[in-house]
């Protein structure tokens, strides 16, 4: 397996020509300028589009237009710029658009800082815009899981007709390390996946001999609207099979952490130096934020946790809320936090830890 | 008996209109249809609706289509022509939707000279949602977001899309027609017709403004309105020819 070294954006850009994607927009934010910047470079390379919105609301707009023709199409942006991307997203999602976008987030609310942080939690698995629709959320804590989660990305939004998002934060966009990246799709592949979905794809259809492509982000009958949001629930229901995590020494943990993203990666760190000095402690690392993996939690031994310690760089907590559902009251959930841009440290969990441990 | 005139099959046959007495949208409708079929590029042309009354036409036509969220026609657009040059794409905007919360996305396709073709029925008023103000609101019209009437000191004045554009080097083709009248129908058939050539041919992009009238929202009846359109509308907004790169 051949590994390259490469900045977090980057790979997310280079995973996501090899699934397909044949056509990006999007507009300048840091800290994830790298990907539009990647994708300009090589889309032409492979026959693709780039286009530089005017503004991260036409940019989803653009993809909106591009996905619908069957071709896979992404934008990426950060925190602020993907609020202004919620209606396209939530269109998206309403039409049964497949595409797919990153949040390479920041500080917020608001422009915030253009640091790392976690503060879009909610945004991203609860309300990524108007009328109550969800998506699958993968959240990478390493490059190779960026490339990864990107590649996967595609293949389940071709499958549920729905956008997905690739939830990661300033320090992966920019941290670079080895990834073996994933097999490039030959270009017959990709021509065969756009033309697969010919039927309900906006290419041109004869009216005397075929259906139409309507793409209809709305309804005019209400009810027709209700059983869009019926059918939509049964999709997100079928999702609990899609739940991902990584569950890290559990068996005999007396304290386990909940972190995802770059905060599950600082916190492996903090449980493999507290687990050298006897800490029994373990680690759930949510890798879909949405569907949430509840059921990991069921299999922790309760008799033996003392206490749930949910790390995130976001104040106030946000995923703690989903922790909480898991968990059920079983035991005591507590918190360590950093925000604003502050990456959170090590030292700052294991002492949290340990003060857990010892109470 | 040689027939000479027949229904456009780009019109559903079953539909009854919801359309209001007077509104033109319906002979934008057919007249699209028409020069769809005449090109022969029904089969492979994109529609892209915008929000409001324009967007009532999704149940009419019988070939494929989109709604845009509000404004962003000419963004969608742009993403499904440049993932499949060979769809023949066109947007249909009204005024709120093309010159108000779209103008950024109107102006910024233009300025890329997008192989696209984009149909603007301006008629001077919000429609489907009852008659506010518009970016096209004559100077003194009533409106119900103005209802002492458009006064520059406080709204500014009515844009003028085709001379905005007009200020670009990148746009091939800038007409702006009415429908008051038989003439004038077919004048604006012949923009249209001349719109879709221009994608066909590759050429860039090419606008169509279309001043039309809103009896429901303006307080008038159909006759009325027509008086109102020729002698305010038109004066505001001339008719003509604002570029034709094509011609040359």
């Amino acid at each position: 397996m051949k590994r390259t070294f490469m900045k977090g954006c980057e790979a997310i850009a280079e995973a996501a020509v090899r699934s397909g994607c044949r056509f990006f927009a999007g507009y300048p934010i840091t800290p994830q300028n790298e990907i539009p910047e990647y994708f300009a470079r090589r889309l032409p390379e492979v026959g693709g589009q780039f286009v530089q919105g005017e503004s991260e609301v036409a940019s989803i707009s653009m993809v909106y237009g591009a996905a619908q023709t069957g071709t896979r199409a992404m934008t990426s942006s950060s925190s602020c710029g993907i609020s202004l991307k919620s209606e396209g997203i939530s269109y998206c999602a309403s039409a049964h658009v497949p595409i797919v976008y990153a949040n390479i987030s920041r500080g917020g609310p608001g422009v915030g800082t253009i640091q790392p942080a976690q503060q879009d939690y909610f945004q991203a698995t609860k309300a990524s815009g108007n009328g109550g629709f969800r998506m699958m959320v993968f959240a990478p804590s390493t490059v190779q899981e960026a490339a990864d989660m990107t590649y996967a990305a595609f293949d389940y939004a071709q499958r549920d007709r729905n956008p997905v998002l690739i939830l990661a934060d300033g320090v992966l966009g920019a941290i670079i390390e080895p990834v073996v990246l994933p097999p490039m799709r030959p270009d017959e592949e990709v021509s065969a996946m756009k033309k697969a979905q010919r039927s309900w794809a906006l290419v041109g259809h004869d009216p005397a001999k075929e259906p139409r492509s309507f793409i209809e982000p709305g309804h005019w009958s209400i009810q027709e609207q209700e059983q869009s949001c019926k059918d939509n629930a049964a999709l997100y229901d079928s999702w609990e099979k899609d739940a991902q995590e990584e569950s890290l020494m559990i068996d005999d943990a007396e304290i386990v952490i909940a972190a995802y993203g770059i905060s599950g990666r600082i916190a492996r760190s903090a449980v493999s130096l507290l687990r050298k000095d006897g800490v029994k402690v373990g680690m759930i690392r949510p890798k879909t934020v949405s569907p949430f993996p509840e059921k990991a939690f069921d299999k922790l031994n309760y008799k033996r946790v003392k206490a749930i310690l949910d790390v995130e760089m976001s104040i106030p907590a946000q995923m703690v809320y989903d922790v909480r559902l898991a968990v059920k009251d079983r035991c005591p959930i507590e918190t360590c936090l950093r925000s604003g841009g502050e990456v959170i440290r090590r030292e700052e969990i294991i002492a949290s830890v340990r003060a857990l441990s010892k109470a | 008996m040689e027939k000479v005139y027949g229904r456009t099959a780009a019109i559903q046959k079953d539909m009854v209109s919801s359309l209001c007495p007077g509104c033109m949208h319906s002979t934008m409708f057919k007249l699209i249809g028409e020069v769809l079929e005449k090109l022969d590029i029904l089969s492979r042309t994109a529609s892209v609706f915008g929000i409001g009354c324009c967007g009532l036409g999704m149940q009419y036509i019988t070939y494929d289509n989109v709604t845009a969220p509000h404004g962003r026609a000419c963004a969608v657009a742009t993403g499904v022509k440049r993932s499949t040059p060979e769809t023949i794409v066109y947007t249909y905007q009204g005024d709120g939707d093309l010159a108000s919360i779209g103008l950024g996305e109107t102006i910024s396709a233009a300025n890329r000279g997008e192989n696209i073709t984009v149909i603007f029925v301006n008629n001077g008023i919000y429609g489907m949602t009852g008659g506010q103000m518009a970016p096209t609101t004559l100077v003194g019209m009533k409106a119900s977001t103005a209802p002492g009437g458009r006064n520059p000191k406080e709204h500014g004045y009515p844009l003028h899309m085709c001379e905005i554009l007009n200020q670009l080097t990148a746009p091939v083709y800038l007409e702006r027609c009415t429908c008051n009248t038989p003439a004038n129908v077919i004048k604006t058939r012949k923009a249209i017709e001349k719109a879709f050539q221009n994608q066909i041919q590759g050429a860039g992009f090419s606008m169509v403004e279309v001043v039309t009238s809103c009896p429901t929202n303006w307080g008038l009846d159909p006759i009325e309105s027509l008086k109102f359109l020729e002698e305010k509308m038109l004066t505001e907004f001339p008719l003509g020819v604002y570029r034709d790169r094509q011609e040359a």
